[in-house]
């Protein structure tokens, strides 16, 4: 593209180049478009098959892939496909959700410790130690920990999934925070910073006017990776046996289930195995493209 | 250098601490009940009983402080004891496990073998396989190598190490019946039959952790080599005549090793936390599979213990890569 005719380009929005750079990243278009197909799954497919994922039948327990029950049953006889929805709906919004809240937190924090000097030595401080804390075995605690009295208060669904979505956001925000720091440390020296001040701007309207929208890209890079490392450690736990109760499917939970029997029955542990792996793989590829795309210095070259 | 690793050991030791409280107090706070297996058909008094025995009767910070004497001045001592056949520790309480009651270190002791033998050679094939990987990747940038391994890793660590420990099972253990599904933990090496026995149980474990670190290092690894490989000092080596065997493998490789090696130190806790799961898939008795079982008796004594060690090891390791990134790289010195 040369100098004349960019100059003769009509005004638009700067989310339509990025979404042309993205659409030059081939791996990232692929993993769209896979990303969308399961979500459609997850949610229009119920409308399509309206069998129940709780329906026991145990006449037809173990079936193979049939036309009654296209990627078979289990061993109460619970049709696979419908579980594999419902459980995809589960992992998906734990996925989002926990990501929604690392992000909060993460933004707060960074944008906080970046932009107040006198909060940044105990916020980082606190990020530090955090990141020196053992996750994975920390969740594990929580979650076995406060699962009974949670479930008491909240309903054996919502209180896990309160948990769960709690205990992934609360020990997964501390990239994020220190990402958006250093760019609020960088983006506060800047003029239009200086310009603003200097007609008096207040704090909070100079966080959420000037600064928040100058690191929306990091942000929604680390975003798009939080939501396939919340998918991984939810069926992390589900796989330990310590996430969602037995009837409330996952895919987590429904590899788990399956392992029992892995030796008769191969296709259950693989069936939920790749969704996992495709939505990761899938969210990781976008997460990647967004990033090229985000990049002023790679995009319009 | 030697001011910024003593203040650095300094700054550690609170970290360690506040960390050791945070556990204590997340399993203080918990609602679960070490005794809630004990029948109903007991008496309330000698449950008291069991109760101040187990120490649970005493406040909170008293729990807390007996915890970190005994941690940090009984164990010690007692490790000492064994070493030399000193009675120094002769006496005194050490951390006792509820559910086996069983000195804790001693148990931790038994399965650290086992999972330092699987982690261990995991992250060591794991790394000698990233390595010529990213060197290749970075110097045939774009080519079709290249894009196999952006695509390899990447799947390498979108799939999630549980399940492609299952899909190994099915394949290997299942269909082809070349390699055990279950760890056998009870084998001894004495033989040739026993040894060969020993790597073939240890072959899928490895490479499940071994796959999945690979994928991430050789990513570090290759755009670091890219980093390098367009510096002025690497046309100044070219054009001096050297061959590209030598710019690449000596000049440029030893340059973009530094910060990969740092990455590989800051990685070595991580995969013992990832070894958690590997060890359930696998059935290997070690230390993430006893932190699942503790968890699940609600042995409060034995998580709090594993869990610090855990701790332990990431703030060590942080530290290590801090330094090791000060000795190999001069510009960075940190005083």
């Amino acid at each position: 593209m040369t100098e004349t005719t960019a100059t003769f380009r009509p005004p638009r929005n700067q989310w339509w180049d990025v979404w042309d750079q993205f659409k030059t990243h081939k791996g990232a278009l692929v993993g769209l478009t896979i990303f969308v197909i399961i979500i459609a799954g997850i949610l229009i497919g119920p409308w399509l098959w309206d069998m129940a994922p709780t329906y026991v039948d145990l006449r037809a327990r173990n079936k193979g892939f049939s036309m009654a029950h296209p990627l078979g049953t289990d061993q109460l006889g619970r049709d696979i496909l419908a579980r594999m929805m419902a459980g995809g709906k589960v992992s998906l919004s734990v996925g989002l959700t926990a990501m929604g809240l690392a992000i909060f937190l993460g933004t707060t924090i960074g944008v906080l410790a970046g932009y107040f000097r006198r909060l940044e030595g105990p916020l980082m401080r606190m990020t530090d130690l955090f990141l020196a804390l053992p996750l994975l075995p920390l969740l594990l605690l929580m979650v076995t920990l406060f699962r009974e009295p949670l479930s008491k208060s909240f309903g054996p669904e919502g209180g896990i999934f309160l948990l769960i979505v709690t205990a992934i956001g609360a020990t997964s925000w501390m990239q994020t925070a220190r990402i958006v720091r250093g760019e609020v440390l960088a983006l506060k020296e800047r003029e239009f910073v200086l310009a603003a001040r200097s007609i008096g701007t207040p704090a909070h309207r100079m966080v959420l006017r000037h600064i928040l929208p100058n690191v929306m890209s990091p942000i929604m890079v680390s975003a798009t990776l939080g939501i396939a490392s919340a998918i991984i450690t939810e069926s992390a736990l589900s796989f330990l046996g310590l996430g969602f109760p037995p009837d409330f499917p996952t895919w987590g939970r429904l590899l788990f289930d399956a392992v029992d029997q892995i030796q008769l029955y191969p296709m259950r542990v693989v069936l939920p195995g790749v969704a996992i792996s495709l939505t990761v793989l899938s969210v990781n590829y976008i997460g990647d493209g967004l990033r090229d795309a985000l990049d002023p210095r790679i995009r319009g070259r | 250098m030697f001011q910024f690793t003593l203040r650095r050991l300094l700054i550690a030791i609170p970290t360690l601490l506040i960390i050791s409280l945070v556990i204590f107090l997340l399993l203080e706070a918990a609602p679960g009940d070490p005794l809630g297996d004990v029948p109903l058909t007991v008496p309330p008094e000698v449950k008291a009983k069991m109760r101040t025995a187990l120490g649970l009767d005493a406040a909170w910070y008293v729990r807390y402080f007996l915890w970190l004497k005994q941690m940090f001045w009984v164990e010690p001592m007692h490790l000492v004891d064994t070493l030399f056949g000193t009675h120094l520790a002769e006496g005194m309480q050490r951390v006792i496990s509820f559910q086996s009651r069983q000195p804790v270190m001693d148990i931790i002791a038994e399965r650290i073998p086992q999972t330092l033998m699987v982690v261990g050679s995991a992250y060591l094939v794991g790394v000698l396989i990233a390595v010529p990987i990213g060197i290749l990747s970075a110097y045939r940038q774009y080519s079709w190598f290249d894009n196999l391994g952006t695509f390899i890793s990447m799947v390498g660590f979108s799939v999630p190490t549980f399940f492609t420990g299952v899909v190994l099972i099915i394949l290997f253990a299942v269909k082809l019946k070349w390699f055990p599904s279950v760890y056998d933990t009870t084998l001894k090496v004495t033989d040739w039959a026993s040894f060969t026995a020993q790597l073939r149980q240890m072959v899928m474990p490895v490479t499940v952790l071994a796959l999945y670190n690979a994928a991430q290092i050789s990513r570090f690894m290759r755009s670091s080599m890219l980093d390098n490989l367009g510096q002025d000092y690497v046309r100044t080596a070219r054009a001096k005549g050297l061959t590209e065997k030598v710019v690449v493998l000596v000049h440029v490789l030893r340059n973009s090793l530094i910060p990969v090696v740092t990455v590989i130190a800051l990685g070595v806790p991580q995969i013992f936390g990832g070894a958690i799961i590997t060890e359930q898939v696998f059935k290997v008795n070690g230390l993430g599979q006893q932190l699942i079982l503790s968890i699940h008796a609600n042995d409060l004594p034995m998580v709090m213990s594993l869990t610090f060690i855990f701790a332990t090891l990431i703030v060590l390791f942080n530290l290590i890569a801090d330094l090791l990134y000060g000795i190999l790289d001069p510009r960075i010195r940190y005083d």
